[in-house]
């Protein structure tokens, strides 16, 4: 301890010593200085993942991309804000996998820990959760996960697909190279129900057929029933869109392979919630050849992802693997950090103002905040290779979200557009 | 023909896990009325020694033996479950023995704790607990004896205990900042057991595609109910099992220990959680949390069978196998396909594998308003104890 202590006297006395003979040396020492620790002051973001439970397994990797994202820009010398740098400080919160605990862990952040923004949340029920507490405090929430759409707040923004970045694309990319009879199998919650509505409403508008769907709750693992039932569907083969999370996936994966349901028999099994992290706790063996759409790829070869994937490495690990969340969480808090630049406050209500239109070179390539809150997307099918990474097969280009689903009766013709100054921005008639 | 065959093999096999996952639970709450809310956790254990035992087989120079990892497993998970069902038994459960409601909650606190366990046991971690158990039971040997007649004897044993346990925390946390002993052994995640090559394909027999995994499951689940059925019938300990579960006074009286009885039966059917434990690897992942997607169905299945009846378990977990896939599968459809619209679309309303499950639920509350002890109701004089 003291010769610790003596040895930082020492730096100290040696630096002073140093400014006072020559001026050079002082620039570059300072200058190395500010980029350690020299900050002119802090701001506290919050981080609110599920570090226990039953998605721990897949939150863990968000909530680490956002952390590398965060000591990045703190390496750069943070936040610059007239001039000043503000080093941002995450405030980790574990949401436990139980949805009124990120209500709870919310409200903390926002009035103990007074954190100028939240990272966080995976399921659409721990959106759904948060959001009340969001809009009634008028703070600010980042989500990173694709989900369902039907959904466009005030406070919160979407970095992740909504479904015609993700599972409308990939529904038209399997009529036109796979076939017309589809089979839908989802988990029982909010996500799968209206994604399916979604794509069973697409079906209908381009000439597809429904054959079956299915789900099963949260958690189980009895897949039998389904399985006879696609066989008395499908007994050729044909399409399965799968939206199972979590555990069951394994469940299914391992029994259709038993059941002789695999792509060398003809079905075409695409998956919307496996990413690179899902595929090496399930097992390659299991998921080669099935198809998956998401909006970025560890695969993917351009320099930015390349780098982004080596970063990660470097910093968790050899054996981990980047994947779609993880990016679209990593960009977020870049994101963020431009928008509070851009409107010189880190203040809720400004960088929220300020957020429309900013970009950022992602991993996935240049994504924009659109005035709807959500980010303009890459759209990418790929199909599993051996070693658990995808093959990319099509690269639609970059589509623009669309919050208020066209397909679905009930909000065709809606539109979200934050820049209007009306009080039904959030949805409205076009 | 076609159709009832595939029904009866796929009812069959929901069914055989069913019977596998609650015959541990049918023997412990069956014969001890001991309500195990830890029987999940239980299999859990089982699920992880067949994770542990693949590992070690995977590489080494017990490599050959890899193909037949899963049989090695089998016995291993007995053992592994069972001893932490003695365990359970000697700590909890035997101080609670009447008390069916402090044991469910007990239990209940027993199983996140083995939850918990699994997610977080390092190296470091297990050497600190071993360290305070050991202290904790041992430290008092080299005290002077009379100390422990003393009044303040509480005290002292609270003082001993809390001593252990700090030195364990304190052992763990600096063994912590080793990289090597801090790295957890299984973690949060979930963990990935891969079936050997023989038991991941399917058969054809006739027109029915059965996995060979569940045949394996239904041909283990015979086997093990053959066993059990013999142990409690013909083996003299099966015998004297009996004789508590009919009186436990009288059996006192007669010179059987019946304090051994108890652990005994509380071994075994721990014991048949963990090979239960194996067979439900083969079906899905594995991870922490799995004791939590069976304990449910292990409890519907031996209340609806009748408390203390195997028989009742077995008949009651094939009838909701069969009842779970032919409502889930929507196979009464293609019996009847000229069947009136209105009820066309109720079967159909109810053929998701998730609304199978609470039409299923609804059936057997029903069931039991009518026969509230189950299939077969314990008779005679059975009934008064």
């Amino acid at each position: 301890m003291a010769s610790v202590r003596s040895n930082k006297l020492f730096v100290r006395a040696l630096g002073g010593t140093t400014a006072l003979i020559t001026s050079l040396s002082v620039v570059s020492c300072s200058g190395e200085k500010k980029a350690e620790g020299g900050f002119d002051g802090e701001v506290k973001v919050g981080i609110l993942h599920s570090r226990s439970g039953t998605m721990a397994i897949s939150e863990n990797t968000v909530a680490e991309a956002e952390l590398m994202a965060i000591d990045e820009i703190n390496a750069k010398g943070g936040v610059v804000i007239d001039g000043k740098k503000l080093k941002i400080v995450p405030v980790e919160e574990d949401g436990a996998s139980d949805w009124p605990t990120f209500a709870e862990k919310s409200k903390k952040l926002i009035d103990q820990d007074k954190v100028a923004v939240v990272f966080g949340g995976w399921t659409s029920a721990s959106r759904k959760a948060m959001l009340p507490v969001y809009e009634a405090k008028d703070h600010f929430l980042f989500y990173p996960i694709q989900y369902e759409g039907q959904e466009c707040s005030k406070n919160i923004f979407y970095s992740g697909a909504t479904p015609n970045q993700q599972a409308e694309p990939a529904v038209d990319w399997l009529l036109k190279n796979k076939g017309k009879d589809f089979f839908l199998v989802g988990s029982d919650y909010v996500y799968p129900r209206t994604a399916n509505t979604i794509m069973k409403e697409q079906l209908k508008a381009k000439g597809g057929k429904l054959v079956g769907e299915d789900y099963l709750p949260l958690g189980n693992t009895e897949v039998a029933p389904i399985i006879a039932k696609i066989k008395q569907a499908l007994p050729k083969g044909g399409v399965i869109v799968n939206t199972l999370n979590g555990d069951s996936n394994v469940a299914f994966f391992k029994q259709m392979k038993a059941a002789g349901i695999t792509p060398a028999n003809g079905y075409s099994i695409m998956s919307f919630s496996i990413a690179e992290e899902e595929i090496a706790a399930i097992g390659p063996e299991y998921l080669e050849g099935t198809f998956a759409a998401w909006n970025y790829f560890q695969s993917l070869d351009t320099p930015a992802s390349k780098k982004f994937t080596a970063d990660f490495k470097a910093k968790y690990g050899d054996k981990r693997v980047t994947n779609d969340p993880a990016e679209a969480a990593y960009m977020m808090v870049y994101l963020w950090a431009a928008a509070a630049e851009k409107a010189k406050s880190v203040d809720d209500n400004k960088v929220r103002e300020a957020l429309v239109g900013v970009s950022f070179n992602a991993p996935e390539g240049k994504v924009t905040v659109q005035p709807n809150h959500h980010v303009e997307k890459l759209v990418l099918i790929g199909e599993v290779q051996k070693d658990g990474m995808f093959k990319i097969l099509e690269n639609q280009g970059f589509k623009k979200p669309v919050a208020w689903n066209q397909y679905v009766p009930e909000t065709k013709g809606f539109t979200c557009d934050w820049t209007q100054k009306r009080p039904d921005a959030g949805k409205y008639k076009m | 023909m076609n159709l009832f065959l595939d029904t009866l093999f796929n009812g069959l096999a929901i069914g055989s896990v069913l019977v596998l996952a609650a015959l541990g639970l049918a023997v412990v709450f069956g014969l001890m009325g001991v309500i195990n809310m830890a029987h999940g956790e239980l299999m859990m254990l089982g699920a992880y020694t067949t994770f542990v035992v693949q590992n070690l087989l995977k590489t080494g120079p017990l490599e050959g033996l890899f193909p037949i990892y899963i049989l090695i497993s089998i016995p291993l998970a007995f053992l592994v479950s069972g001893l932490a069902g003695l365990l359970l038994e000697a700590t909890v459960i035997r101080r609670l023995y009447g008390r069916p409601l402090e044991t469910l909650l007990a239990t209940w606190g027993v199983s996140l704790i083995l939850q918990q366990f699994v997610r977080s046991v390092s190296t470091a971690f297990a050497l600190g607990l071993l360290l305070s158990v050991a202290l904790g039971l041992f430290v008092h040997r080299f005290l002077p004896s009379h100390w422990w007649q003393q009044r303040w004897a509480p005290l002292l044993n609270f003082v001993n205990w809390l001593l252990a346990s700090a030195i364990g925390i304190g052992l763990a946390a600096s063994l912590g900042s080793v990289r090597v002993l801090d790295q957890a052994w299984f973690s949060a995640r979930n963990i990935d057991v891969t079936a050997p090559q023989w038991l991941r394909g399917s058969i054809d027999i006739g027109s029915v595609n059965m996995p060979v995994a569940r045949l394996f499951i239904i041909g283990l689940t015979i086997i093990a109910l053959v066993s059990v059925n013999w142990f409690l019938q013909k083996s003299v300990w099966g015998i004297r099992i009996r004789a508590v579960t009919q009186n436990r006074s009288m059996s006192n009286c007669l010179g059987i220990p019946t304090e051994t009885v108890d652990a005994l039966t509380f071994l075994v059917g721990s014991g048949l959680a963990g090979v239960a434990g194996v067979a439900v690897t083969l079906l899905g992942s594995v991870g922490p949390n799995l004791g939590g997607n069976y304990i449910v169905d292990c409890f519907m299945v031996v209340v609806l069978g009748g408390v203390g009846k195997l028989l009742g378990t077995v008949l009651a977990a094939l009838g909701i196998g069969v009842l779970s896939y032919v409502l889930g599968s929507g196979s009464l459809l293609l019996v009847w396909p000229t069947m009136p619209a209105a009820l066309n679309e109720l079967i159909t309303f109810f053929a998701t594998t998730s609304m199978a499950k609470v039409l299923v639920f609804a059936l057997i509350v029903v069931f039991l308003q009518f026969r509230p002890a189950g299939l077969f109701p314990p008779r005679g004089r059975m009934v008064e104890v």
